[in-house]
């Protein structure tokens, strides 16, 4: 999904920027509160960010005979809701863009667009909409982590077809060619995507049990007495 | 192995199973080149739809090769692993901890008196 450095004509490369610049100052915010009053969920801030790290530095070969790889935007913004997520977004798009000319400065509000605010918003909406028709919790998070993933790569396709319409079929034929590219291949991806972020949510409600119920994750009350009666049984 | 355990196997064997499949399956063999970047792909759509198109910024640094870039990836990869393992490590260690401490503070208590507890929880 990353457009490369120059790759959009200067007026969408602004125009870009001036929509996803918002998003992140607000994000910077939501982080700094974050941070502030819960001191402690520094940690997982930081798992969450190294999450994306790993996921978007593995290229990895698709159905459509090209590599591509995943976003890990859907675990932080299921974990700590989107704004954050912009935050650490842009974060990794900015390592890659000044240390791997993959991506760039210019195309940067675009590609933060894509994989920063709409991925994790679309994997949030997803998330929150299953889990308020009581859908168990993992499904949850498979579709909201799937969908984060497949909508930013959507985003590229049409940040791509509007820079670019075709000369013939115009915006339309355009988003059809950069959809088969991008969208197509993405869409093993995104369900690998979804199963690793199930693995490390399912990882968290071992390990980290009061977070989650913190954060809203896991209800309340559900576990922890179950633990310590355990450990207490077994010495005993 | 624990049931747990076994989900959590079976899930890395499915996302392993769903990168090597294309290349099993030799899915890139009607390209010229096979399994390039999507991204690169979209460069080469750019110019198909639009010739003349000249990027007008190039990066600032660029890798001077594959191998330093995919080394550059690698560290990126490598750091959030870092990060990633340091987490669930600190984790299980205070859980390990927090486990013990309680064990040693309710054991005794169930033999004798506080006491008791006392010297066991000094002992730890």
């Amino acid at each position: 999904m990353h457009i490369a450095e120059g790759y959009l004509p200067p007026v969408h490369a602004a125009a870009w920027g001036v929509a996803s610049a918002p998003f992140v100052v607000h994000g910077v915010r939501a982080l700094t509160r974050e941070v502030r009053s819960n001191p402690e969920s520094t940690l997982l801030l930081g798992a969450s960010g190294a999450f994306t790290f790993v996921l978007s530095a593995l290229k990895i070969p698709s159905v459509t005979g090209s590599c591509s790889h995943p976003t890990g935007t859907g675990l932080g913004a299921i974990l700590f809701r989107p704004p954050v997520m912009a935050v650490l977004g842009t974060i990794t798009l900015l390592f890659q863009a000044l240390l791997l000319a993959h991506g760039g400065l210019t195309t940067l509000g675009a590609n933060v667009f894509s994989m920063a605010v709409v991925g994790p918003w679309a994997g949030y909406g997803t998330y929150w909409l299953l889990r308020r028709s009581s859908v168990p919790l993992m499904v949850s998070v498979f579709f909201g982590a799937f969908v984060a993933d497949l909508s930013t790569y959507c985003v590229t396709s049409v940040q791509l077809a509007l820079a670019f319409p075709d000369p013939g079929s115009g915006v339309l034929g355009a988003l059809a060619k950069f959809g088969g590219i991008f969208a197509v291949t993405q869409l093993p991806l995104a369900v690998s995507e979804g199963l690793l972020t199930v693995l490390v949510m399912r990882l968290l409600t071992q390990s980290s049990k009061g977070e989650l119920t913190r954060l809203g994750i896991l209800l309340p009350g559900a576990r922890k007495p179950g633990t310590e009666t355990k450990t207490a049984g077994a010495s005993a | 192995m624990s049931r747990n355990a076994k989900i959590n196997t079976l899930l890395l064997l499915v996302v392993a199973a769903l990168a090597v499949l294309p290349l099993l399956l030799g899915l890139g063999d009607h390209k010229e080149e096979p399994f390039t970047g999507a991204d690169a792909e979209a460069e080469t759509a750019i110019t198909e739809i639009d010739p003349d198109y000249e990027p007008w910024f190039s990066p600032l640094y660029e890798p001077p090769s594959g191998e330093v870039e995919s080394a550059l990836f690698s560290l990126q990869a490598a750091i959030g692993a870092g990060v990633l393992a340091y987490y669930f490590g600190l984790r299980r260690g205070r859980r390990q901890g927090e486990e013990r401490a309680l064990a040693a503070a309710t054991a005794p208590v169930t033999t004798d008196a506080a006491k008791v507890t006392r010297a066991a929880t000094g002992d730890e």
